[in-house]
């Protein structure tokens, strides 16, 4: 590795602009003309829409206009969709309700779209937003998805009888249940995941930009992947076609899986903006955004694993009811089944496993994938399981996951999923050694004389990353390929750019993919720049999520690098009258190995576009594309050790040490990867200890601000112990796993693990509050 | 409408704006000065902190109006001649920030914590004057390093300097 290559930790290029002021996110673009959107939106969580009168609202001061749901309809933009097909066990296609981008007869959730107020200022649009009146019918309201497919409930979807979405199923359930019969012992629970609110910091935003010069749309909005947006506006909302639709994601200001979808918004304003005449402008506030950014987890599952004499696993059987809210948001589908119950094998050999999985219409926000998607709620599931069991059993909690462990590979689970490769007893051990684990009981003891409780609890996970082979997922229902593509731009004085689908909205991608390129050449960094974002200059993406842009994103850049140093290699061949296969390219020269021939960089990519002196036949230029689709998901493991000290009298929980030791394969920039786990291991922490997403049984949302919703702060939060040992990923040519998830997903179960091995109680939901665990630690005495 | 002028980043402005408008709205829309972001509406996240006549103040709770004749300095005029002032750089060389919209009010109100505390900081001071700030990204842990950083090389250069 060089200095700024692979592996190297360099500091990011993007920084600059960001510690300046001058990054540009969607909220700080201004066109000339442009006005500002405020919606509407449903102050109740049911009810039937007789009148909209936006009479008064259209005389007030600086109004252009106020358009609502009919007149959306009536110009034909679509319903939003689901993207993931999910057939029911019965073989029944999963039942969408529809979806308007403006309410027009009903109204399903806090904070429903019903009108959009275009002004001169947001001042404007909020007091005009206040006068259109609204004539509501209220209508029965449930909130509780286990609740809402028992009979007599409201319906919220004439299509989805019982709210009931799919009835889907994984798995042998006959060699299951013959499994848990024949047991030595059968450890059974409930799990409960709280829901969360994804929170990045940028809030939602779009601006529509119609041109009715060219008949032409752009969107600038705040999109983890713009092509997916613009394909889905295009195909299915009827927006416009592909090429006069530009949608452009500039600096996006963390997404977390809450900026993947397409949200109404943005399709309101780009149809206002026809509509008025003036491009339009809206970006969230913070209340809008805990009521209509998709919600992550709210799932509610029963356990059961058997275990045979020598305490290894025989058989697991999960039931589990999934809250996917009001409406079915783009992916929600797929998050609590194929990211899902294909990971409940865990590192775990478990020869016999069935999942059932209900997914269900609540009347509150929307449920999607919240970083991890799934795989969060496989592992506390799972974690929480073996820690009950291995105190049922009176084994360590280490040696139990020992005996269970995967220990060759390749290992075909029984729910689809091949583990290429791991070594999971690699991170247990490199977990507990930094962690000390054999000095817990004498600093538990320590910590006893000053009346504290201390515990200590791990978690192993796996999980699927870089979201993976196009065939297998639309074999499985999803309705694209999950491929990545790039293109490599060499210029005629040798600087490069890269172009990429993949998208950076905290990642670093400008700085992580130019250290491919000058671990390639061995140009300086510096003369590497990233595209991304843009659908006029990328010309397709998948856009980022699933942790998927080294795996997936990176290796596109690979393919398409190979490209160009082929054709190099035979440039400087033909101009130092050598052969190409004795080329080698070192330190930003092409040199004849063996020899000091050589020609630099630079003097190859300007001889490729004079074309003076090219191989006979050969194309003038040096830029190639690749596709790159990957052969397998990829599966990043490791452990994660918390080690916790509960205060009996306040039941509040400080965490004294956490420590990771993530399988990630082969890692690029590993300061940037640090950064990655400890951001995710905070939202697992905010989960754990301290969010969740309250509605009452109205349907109003009592977590709508910051000062209600509990983010982790600085002070909540320990330092943290990092590491990886790592195992390269067979199946990509970089041999990366991916890191983006990770934290978020082995957290929340090491903490609660703490938790309740600190009090002496098993029984805890998250967020484990004061009040839930001084009640709990009291329980148990 | 009212008239207000104040100084910005060393330069007299002036805007017209509503008595309602706040400050980091004048900030932002009449100066175009978008390194102060919103990131929520009940002076929470600390994403729009700009220093006010020397102190860290959020400039969403707070009038155009009522900073008339005050002197600010937003994130843009915290780097002297095009060199990062040390707690931008040292929040480079940290990895302290991800997605970059919280940056801004993260660096202005680790200016001021310094300044306060002289550089004398240890992680637990720090992690609680960043009460105010919110961050998704980083879990704070490459913030504070970067914070502490920072302070050490501050006080070491007044040190040297006295």
């Amino acid at each position: 590795m060089g200095v700024e290559g692979i592996g190297a930790r360099v500091a990011r290029k993007e920084d600059k602009r960001f510690l300046t002021g001058k990054g540009r996110y969607t909220d700080d673009m201004s066109v000339p003309g442009m006005k500002y959107a405020v919606f509407v939106r449903s102050p109740h969580a049911h009810a039937k829409i007789l009148k909209v009168d936006a009479s008064a609202a259209k005389g007030m001061p600086g109004v252009i206009d106020v358009l609502d749901g009919k007149q959306i309809l009536a110009d034909g933009i679509g319903n939003l969709i689901c993207g993931w097909m999910i057939h029911s066990k019965d073989g029944s296609p999963m039942k969408m309700g529809a979806w308007r981008p403006l309410a027009h007869e009903t109204v399903r959730y806090v904070g429903d779209a019903v009108a959009i107020v275009v002004a001169d200022s947001v001042a404007e649009a909020r007091d005009a937003a206040e006068a259109v009146v609204v004539d509501y019918q209220e209508l029965p309201v449930v909130i509780d998805a286990s609740k809402a497919i028992e009979a007599g409930q409201p319906q919220l979807h004439p299509e989805a009888p019982n709210n009931l979405i799919f009835d889907w199923q994984i798995g042998d359930e006959t060699a299951t249940d013959k499994a848990i019969a024949t047991a030595a012992h059968v450890t059974e629970v409930t799990i409960h995941n709280n829901r969360l609110s994804p929170n990045p910091m940028e809030p939602r935003a779009a601006l529509g930009i119609y041109d009715a010069g060219d008949d032409h749309y752009t969107c600038y909005t705040t999109s983890q992947n713009p092509h997916v947006a613009r394909l889905v506006m295009s195909a299915f909302y009827n927006v416009a076609p592909e090429n006069k639709l530009r949608v452009i994601a500039p600096d996006v200001g963390g997404g977390f899986g809450s900026k993947i979808y397409i949200y109404p918004e943005e399709i309101v304003c780009l149809w206002a903006s026809k509509r008025t005449g003036v491009p339009v402008k809206w970006t969230s506030d913070r209340t809008e955004a805990f009521l209509t950014d998709a919600h992550g987890r709210d799932h509610v599952s029963t356990v059961k694993m058997a275990f045979d004499a020598s305490n290894r696993i025989i058989g697991l059987k999960v039931d589990t009811i999934a809250n996917l809210g009001a409406y079915m948001s783009l992916f929600s589908s797929a998050v609590p089944t194929y990211l899902y119950a294909t990971l409940l094998s865990g590192q775990y050999d478990i020869p016999a496993i069935h999942a059932n999985v209900r997914t269900v219409y609540t009347n509150t926000a929307p449920v999607d994938a919240y970083r991890g998607a799934g795989r969060p709620e496989a592992t506390y599931l799972l974690e929480r399981t073996m820690e009950t069991a291995a105190r049922e059993l009176g084994v360590s909690p280490a040696e139990l996951r020992r005996v269970n462990f995967i220990r060759s590979f390749p290992h075909q689970t029984p729910v689809i999923m091949n583990y290429d490769a791991g070594d999971y007893e690699a991170s247990l051990d490199a977990a507990m050694q930094a962690a000390d684990w054999n000095g817990f009981a004498a600093r538990k003891a320590e910590a006893a004389n000053r009346g504290m409780k201390r515990g200590i609890g791990m978690s192993c996970y796996i999980e699927a990353c870089g979201i993976a082979p196009s065939a297998a997922v639309g074999s499985l229902g999803a309705g694209v390929g999950l491929w990545e593509s790039a293109e490599v731009r060499v210029n005629a004085v040798g600087t490069i750019e890269v172009l990429t689908g993949s998208h950076s909205h905290g990642q670093g991608h400008e700085t992580t993919f130019a250290q491919l390129v000058a671990d390639r050449f061995g140009v300086p960094l510096d003369s590497v720049n990233i595209v991304h974002g843009d659908t006029d200059k990328v010309q397709m993406g998948m856009g980022t999520y699933g942790s998927r842009s080294g795996a997936v994103g990176m290796s596109a850049v690979v393919k398409a690098l190979d490209k160009v140093e082929a054709k190099a290699k035979k440039i400087a061949a033909h101009l130092m009258e050598a052969d190409e296969s004795d080329i080698v390219i070192e330190n930003g020269e092409l040199k004849v190995a063996g020899t000091d021939k050589s020609v630099p960089w630079f003097q190859m990519a300007l001889a490729a576009y004079t074309a003076h002196n090219l191989p006979s036949g050969m194309e003038p230029g040096l830029k190639e594309g690749a596709f790159y689709d990957p052969a397998n998901f990829t599966f990043p493991a490791g452990c994660y050790i918390c080690e916790v000290e509960v205060d009996p009298d306040t039941g509040r929980t400080k965490i004294v040490q956490f420590v990771a030791a993530d399988d990630f394969g082969n890692i690029i920039n590993p300061m940037i990867v640090e950064g990655q786990v400890h951001g995710g291991i905070a939202q697992g922490i905010g989960q754990a200890l301290l969010e969740s997403v309250h509605y009452d049984a109205s349907g109003q949302l009592l977590t709508a601000s910051y000062m209600d919703y509990a983010m982790p702060r600085a002070d909540d939060l320990p330092s943290f112990q990092v590491s990886t040992s790592n195992t390269p990923c067979p199946n990509n040519p970089l041999g990366i796993k991916g890191c983006g998830e990770a934290g978020a997903i082995g957290s929340p179960p090491a903490l609660i693990n703490a938790i309740t091995d600190a009090i002496g109680n098993n029984a805890l939901t998250m967020p484990a509050t004061p009040q839930k665990v001084w009640a709990a630690a009291h329980a148990a005495k | 409408m009212a008239k207000v002028t104040m100084t910005v980043n060393g330069r007299q402005v002036s805007g017209h704006c509503d008595d309602r408008t706040l400050l980091v709205q004048f900030i932002r829309e009449n100066l175009g000065l978008t390194g102060t972001h919103v990131g929520c509406d009940t002076s929470q996240c600390g994403a729009c902190v700009i220093h006010m006549d020397g102190k860290s103040v959020k400039s969403c709770s707070i009038l155009a109006a009522q900073a008339a004749g005050s002197t600010i300095t937003t994130i843009e005029g915290l780097a002297a001649d095009g060199e990062l002032h040390p707690v931008q750089a040292a929040f480079k060389a940290n990895h302290g920030l991800q997605c970059g919209f919280c940056t801004p009010g993260m660096v202005m109100t680790a200016v001021d914590m310094i300044r306060r505390h002289q550089g004398q900081l240890d992680e637990a001071t720090v992690r609680a004057e960043l009460e105010g700030n919110i961050c998704r990204c980083t879990g704070y842990h490459n913030i504070v390093k970067a914070i502490l950083a920072a302070a050490a090389e501050m006080s070491g250069a007044r040190v040297a300097a006295e």
